[in-house]
């Protein structure tokens, strides 16, 4: 279980983040959503250790994770497939794939995996040696997510995977994160599009101005009137 | 001019282009990786000799092992002036981290004044290196040839590194995107010790290359090859390994072709490359490899 503690995170003197407290059980999707600017990327970036914390604990299993670098944090199996995708374009899929693994030294389990994501991803298969910065937003999505399941990671946490993509593609994303959760893969999301992401969560939080204002059963936000009136643009 | 001239000319040409490509290399890695100039790079080069010519002298080792040896203890002194020098400033503006590499270029200079001192020093190259080879009516220094041999080995290795290898992966991952390569678990540091230290190994590689050629050391020999190799790496295109060997390449040819076409210019043989430099500011600023860099708006 993934736990952060009192996160506090300040950019130049401007709070971002006021006191987080998330939990994430072991096989769960959780969400968090929240709308432009509430602090949702500040904290999985906190989380990794891009920004420092003012104050706050990151703990995984007995694992204090507050203090390691970005680099340790992924050793211990805690992986952010960033926002805006972020594939290495001047790299082919395969490449970027294997950078993914860049912590596994075993050749085979590394080719294993690779074959596993391009199961789940045959678009991906079809697209092996291409540059990855020639592929569709879409399939670029498809990547970054392959590339943060080559460690097999504890836990994913995935920055709005599906903005900038077209309905249809979106409706695809977020059968894949059912179907890595129904593998077995413990989930933290973080979406705009709250309907979408309550739906397939089993535990949501709903972040405004950097504090955790709500949280809950998915389905039960779902039907939450004050997030409905705010999130999910259905009037009382 | 004769042919037998011309492919004489043709063999320096080519041997001053490897030595200059070598060189150019370095520059074009570290600015693939941190967008910096690295403008000791050609005191790395200077040092390379140096230490290379006090081993011949000091140490009872073998010239070839010396020459290995040497490369190896410049690549570590080029990485340690990235941790010392360039480091600490790495979330600074730009121009702070460039006053600082300028800074490591005149200390390394008056520090070679001061320890080589300032007098030249005869290059102890083996005999059969600086021999005379007469091929068919046309003599050439054994070490012309040499010299793009073993730059093209080191190229062919360098370019497996950065294709093959997981640490060329990685390093070809952070000169796009520092952020999500350290979210692979790449630890950035080592990528880019990693880097100064293969650049500064070719520069020392060059520069002892250089010494056997031109036979003379002195404390300041690396600011003018330094100047050209930075302006062969921006022709070829900064950033861009091809680039940077034919970038390299032009402007050793060129010189030479110069001299050799227009003997009475021979006074303006490091103008050429000034000017060609502006040249290609004008015509093509990315330079002849570039890639347009597209900003986000």
């Amino acid at each position: 279980m993934l736990a952060i503690n009192d996160l506090h995170v300040s950019y130049g003197g401007i709070k971002a983040l006021r006191g987080i407290n998330l939990k994430i059980e072991e096989g769960q999707i959780v969400t968090l959503i929240g709308a432009n600017g509430a602090g949702k990327s500040s904290t999985l970036r906190a989380i990794m250790n891009l920004v420092k914390k003012e104050s706050g604990t990151i703990i995984y299993d007995d694992d204090d994770l507050t203090n390691l670098k970005t680099q340790e944090i992924v050793k211990k199996g805690i992986v952010l497939s960033p926002e805006g995708r972020r594939v290495f374009p001047n790299l082919t899929v395969e490449e970027n794939l294997i950078l993914g693994a860049y912590t596994i030294k075993d050749k085979a389990s590394i080719q294993n995996q690779m074959n596993k994501m391009f199961e789940l991803f045959p678009r991906l298969k079809e697209r092996e040696w291409q540059k990855a910065g020639t592929l569709s937003g879409g399939e670029q999505q498809m990547l970054a997510v392959a590339r943060a399941l080559m460690i097999k990671p504890k836990v994913l946490m995935l920055d709005e995977p599906s903005l900038g993509l077209a309905p249809l593609l979106v409706k695809d994303i977020f059968e894949i994160i059912k179907e890595i959760n129904r593998q077995g893969n413990t989930i933290l999301l973080i979406e705009q599009n709250a309907k979408k992401a309550l739906e397939v969560a089993h535990y949501g939080y709903v972040i405004e101005t950097g504090s955790i204002v709500l949280e809950g059963e998915g389905r039960s936000l779902l039907n939450n009137d004050k997030v409905k009136e705010a999130y999910l643009g259905e009037a009382k | 001019m004769s042919i037998q001239e011309f492919l004489q000319h043709l063999a320096n040409g080519t041997s001053l282009g490897s030595l200059y490509a070598l060189i150019a290399i370095g520059y074009t890695l570290v600015y693939g990786i941190l967008r910096l100039i690295n403008f000791a790079h050609g005191e790395i080069f200077m040092l390379g000799a140096y230490i290379a010519y006090y081993g011949i002298f000091f140490t009872p080792l073998p010239w070839w092992l010396v020459f290995i040896l040497a490369s190896v203890l410049t690549g570590l002194i080029g990485l340690l002036l990235e941790k010392i020098a360039y480091k600490p400033l790495r979330n600074s503006p730009r121009i702070t981290i460039l006053i600082s590499a300028i800074g490591a270029s005149f200390l390394f200079q008056n520090l070679g004044i001061l320890i080589f001192s300032g007098r030249p020093k005869a290059f102890p190259a083996p005999a059969f290196l600086n021999g005379v080879l007469n091929i068919g009516g046309v003599s050439v220094g054994t070490i012309s040839l040499i010299i793009p041999v073993v730059t093209i080995i080191l190229l062919v290795l360098l370019t497996f590194i950065i294709q093959k290898t997981k640490t060329g992966m990685a390093m070809r991952a952070l000169s796009k995107d520092y952020e999500a390569a350290s979210l692979m678990g790449i630890d950035i540091n080592k990528v880019i010790s990693f880097t100064f230290f293969i650049g500064s190994f070719l520069a020392a590689v060059g520069g002892i290359m250089w010494g056997i050629k031109y036979l003379q050391l002195v404390p300041h020999m690396g600011v003018m090859p330094g100047l050209k190799c930075f302006i062969a790496a921006v022709i070829g295109g900064i950033g861009n390994i091809t680039g940077a060997v034919i970038g390299g390449f032009i402007l050793g040819l060129g010189e030479i072709m110069l001299i050799a076409f227009l003997p009475t210019l021979t006074g303006y043989r490091d103008a050429f490359a000034f000017i060609l430099l502006i040249l290609i500011l004008l015509v093509k600023p990315t330079g002849l490899m570039g890639e347009k860099i597209a900003e986000k708006v």
